[in-house]
C-alpha cells in the first residue's frame, strides 16, 4: 500500500527531525513516497531521499507553492491523491493548515495528531487535552493523518532514494504571502530538543525570562513557555507548550514558575524526566514531576545555572 | 457584510475529564458545559467587526444536541444578532465529526451568504483542529488559520497566523474562513441586561437533514482509555540535591 508523506519544508529547508519522525510512523502503513513542495524544494528533496524507509521523493518547486500556502499545497496533494491510500504529515502547524483541506476535498475525515498506529485503518490519538486516548478506525477510502512527532522516533539514514520532479497543480489564487516574523535563534528547536526549560507566569516579566534562557543555554536546551507567559508578553508565541501550542517529549523538561494546568501538561507530560520549580508546594505541576523543588525561582534558578557549570 | 460564527458546546475547560468505564468515551452526563474557548474569541472578533462598522450582522450557529441552545444564547448575550441551531445528535455523548459539521455549515453559508466565517482553531474536546479548513475547502474559499490578527481591507483580509516558527502574515481573498487563536482578543463577559435581551433574539432550529447532510461518522471509536499515569516523583530539599539526583538519573 502506498503512502504519500508531506515533508516539512520551510523556505527550502527540510525540517529533518519532524519529517523523519513522520516517516517512521508512515513506514508502518506501507511504501512511503515523500512530497517536498515549496518555492524551492530541491535541497530538501535530496535530504529527504536519505531518510531510511523512503522509497521515492516527489519534488514540486513552484513559486505558487512558496510559504506553504494551504490552498495551492492542498490542490497539489489532491492532484496526486489517486495513487495513495494514506496521505500523512508530521503534525506541525503547516500540516494542520493543509491536511484538513485535503481531506475535505477528498470527502474523507482527517485524523489529527495521531500518537499511534494500530493497523492501516486504525489510529490512536489523544483527546480532551490528553486526558483520554481514543482509538479510531477509519472507513474512508483515503486516510489523511497527521502524526504527533513527540511519540515517534526519527527514522535513520539510507542511500538516497530516487527524486522525481513534478509540477504544481493549478493555483487557486486565493491567498498570498505577505511576511514572516521568525526570531533567529542558536538554540535547539523546541520539538526536537533533548532538554527543554520552560517558564511560566511566575517568571514575572520579559526581562526576567533571561533567567530561564541562561539556564537553558547552560544545558544546551530549548526554551518553552506557558500560555500565561506568552499572553503576558514574556515570551513569543512559538515557545508555547501545551494543548494548543507545541507538544514536546524531551529527555529532561524543567518547568519554572508554571502551575501545571491540564492544558500545559498536555504538551509535556510525556517527557522522560520532569523537574518542577515552584514556590507553591500545592501546585499541580508537582503531581507529574519526577523531582520537585519548592523554592523561589529567583533564587533557585540562578543557583541551579551556576551549579551546573 | 454578514459574519457567521460556528460555536461548539464542549465540556468546560476547568472540569476534570472522566473516561467512561466501558471505553465508549468521556462522561458528559451532568457535567458543566460551555462554549469552546476559541469560539468565544471568534464571537468577540465578530462583534468587534460590527462595532467597527465592518460587519452589519453576526449570526452564530451550532451543530449538535438540543442543549447547544444554551451555547447559542451565550453568543447572543455577548452580542450576536441571531442564531441557528442544527440538531444533528440526540445523545450528549455523540460528537458530530468536523467533516459533517463543515458540510452543514456550508449549507448555511449557501443560504446566508456571509462574507466571513470566523471559527475557533480547535475544539477542546476532540482537539481536531479541522473544521474551518474543511469548510474553506468545501466552499472553494481561502483560509486564514490560527489567527492572532485579522484586518479586513475591502475584498482582501490580512491575517497574521501563529505558526511553529513564529508569526506569518498572509493576504486572503474575501469571502474567507478564518480560524482564531488564543491571542486574537480577550472575549467580553455578557452583562445581565444583555443576557435578558438575548432571550428574545431569534434562534432558528434546523436539522442536519434540512441541509441534506449525512452525519454518520467516518471514524468509528474503537476504545477510549485514560492515558498511562506517571509514577509518583519526589520533592527535593535543595538545588544541590536536585543536581545530584539529575546526575544520578543521567539527565545532565
Ligand atoms: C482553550 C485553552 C487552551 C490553552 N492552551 C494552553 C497551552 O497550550 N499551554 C499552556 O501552558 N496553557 C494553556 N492554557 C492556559 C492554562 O489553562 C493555564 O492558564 C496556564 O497554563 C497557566 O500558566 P502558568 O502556569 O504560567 O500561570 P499560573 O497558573 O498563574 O502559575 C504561575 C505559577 O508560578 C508560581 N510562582 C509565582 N512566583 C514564583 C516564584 N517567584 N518562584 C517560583 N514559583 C513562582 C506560582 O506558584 C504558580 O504556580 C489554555 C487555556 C485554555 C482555556
Ligand atoms: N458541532 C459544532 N458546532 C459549531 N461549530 C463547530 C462544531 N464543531 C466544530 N465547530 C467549529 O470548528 C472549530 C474547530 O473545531 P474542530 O475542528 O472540531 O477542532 C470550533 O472552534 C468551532 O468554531
Amino acid at each position: 500500500m502506498a503512502v504519500l508523506l508531506l515533508a516539512e519544508v520551510n523556505d527550502g529547508v527540510l525540517s529533518l527531525d519532524a519529517t523523519a519522525k513522520a516517516v517512521s510512523a508512515a513506514a508502518k502503513l506501507g511504501d512511503v513516497t515523500v512530497l517536498c513542495a515549496g518555492g524551492s524544494a530541491a535541497d530538501a528533496a535530496a535530504e529527504a531521499a536519505k531518510i531510511a524507509g523512503v522509497s521515492k521523493v516527489l519534488c514540486a518547486e513552484d513559486a505558487t507553492l512558496g510559504h506553504r500556502l494551504a490552498e495551492s499545497t492542498a490542490a497539489l496533494i489532491v492532484s496526486l491523491a489517486d495513487d495513495y491510500i494514506h496521505i500523512v504529515a508530521p503534525a506541525t502547524t503547516d500540516a494542520k493548515n493543509v491536511l484538513p483541506r485535503v481531506a475535505a476535498l477528498l470527502d474523507v475525515m482527517v485524523i489529527s495528531d495521531a500518537s499511534g498506529v494500530v493497523d492501516s485503518d486504525t489510529f490512536e490519538r489523544p483527546i480532551y487535552a490528553g486526558n483520554a486516548v481514543q482509538t479510531v478506525k477509519s472507513s474512508d477510502a483515503t486516510k489523511v493523518v497527521s502524526f504527533r512527532t513527540s511519540t515517534f522516533d526519527a527514522a535513520g539514514e539510507q542511500a538516497a532514494a530516487p527524486v522525481e520532479n513534478i509540477g504544481a497543480a493549478e493555483n487557486p489564487g486565493l491567498s498570498e504571502w505577505v511576511e514572516d516574523k521568525v526570531a533567529a535563534s542558536d538554540r535547539p528547536e523546541l520539538t526536537s530538543a533533548g532538554v527543554v526549560v520552560s517558564g511560566g507566569r511566575g517568571v514575572g516579566s520579559e526581562d526576567d525570562f533571561a533567567l530561564i534562557e541562561a539556564l537553558a543555554d547552560k544545558l544546551g536546551a530549548a526554551v518553552g513557555a506557558s500560555r500565561a507567559a506568552v499572553d503576558s508578553g514574556f515570551a513569543p508565541n512559538d515557545w508555547q507548550v501545551g494543548q494548543t501550542g507545541k507538544v514536546v517529549a524531551p529527555d529532561l523538561y524543567i518547568a519554572v514558575g508554571i502551575s501545571g494546568a491540564i492544558q500545559h501538561l498536555a504538551g509535556m507530560k510525556d517527557s522522560k524526566i520532569i523537574v518542577a520549580i515552584n514556590k507553591d508546594e500545592d501546585a499541580p505541576i508537582f503531581q507529574v514531576a519526577d523531582y520537585g523543588l519548592v523554592a523561589d525561582l529567583f533564587a533557585a534558578v540562578p543557583e541551579l545555572t551556576e551549579k551546573l557549570g | 457584510m454578514k459574519v457567521l460564527v460556528p460555536v461548539k458546546r464542549v465540556i468546560d475547560y476547568n472540569v476534570k475529564v472522566r473516561v467512561k468505564a466501558d471505553g465508549s468515551g468521556v462522561d458528559l452526563a451532568n457535567v458543566k458545559m460551555s462554549m469552546n474557548p476559541f469560539d468565544e474569541i471568534a464571537v468577540e472578533e465578530a462583534i468587534r467587526l460590527k462595532e467597527a462598522g465592518k460587519a452589519d450582522e453576526v449570526v452564530a450557529v451550532s451543530i449538535g444536541v438540543k442543549q447547544a441552545q444554551e451555547t447559542l444564547r451565550t453568543a447572543l448575550a455577548m452580542g450576536a444578532d441571531r442564531a441557528i441551531l442544527v440538531i444533528a445528535a440526540e445523545d450528549v455523548h455523540t460528537d458530530v465529526e468536523p467533516l459533517a459539521v463543515a458540510k452543514i455549515i456550508k449549507g448555511i453559508v449557501d443560504e446566508e451568504q456571509p462574507g466571513l466565517v470566523l471559527c475557533g482553531k480547535q475544539a477542546i474536546d476532540n482537539d481536531m483542529n479541522a473544521t474551518g479548513q474543511m469548510l474553506a475547502a468545501l466552499l472553494g474559499w481561502s483560509q486564514g488559520t490560527f489567527a492572532s490578527e485579522v484586518d479586513i481591507e475591502g475584498d482582501t483580509a490580512k491575517v497574521t497566523r501563529e505558526v511553529d516558527g513564529g508569526l506569518q502574515t498572509i493576504s486572503v481573498k474575501m469571502p474567507t474562513v478564518v480560524t482564531v487563536d488564543l491571542r486574537l482578543n480577550e472575549p467580553r463577559y455578557a452583562s445581565l441586561p444583555n443576557i435578558m435581551k438575548a432571550k428574545k433574539k431569534p434562534l432558528d432550529e434546523k436539522t442536519a437533514a434540512d441541509y441534506g447532510v449525512d452525519v454518520t461518522p467516518r471514524l468509528e471509536v474503537v476504545s477510549t482509555v485514560e492515558p498511562a499515569a506517571r509514577a509518583a516523583g519526589e520533592i527535593v530539599g535543595s538545588v544541590d540535591e536536585l543536581v545530584t539526583k539529575l546526575k544520578e538519573a543521567g539527565a545532565i
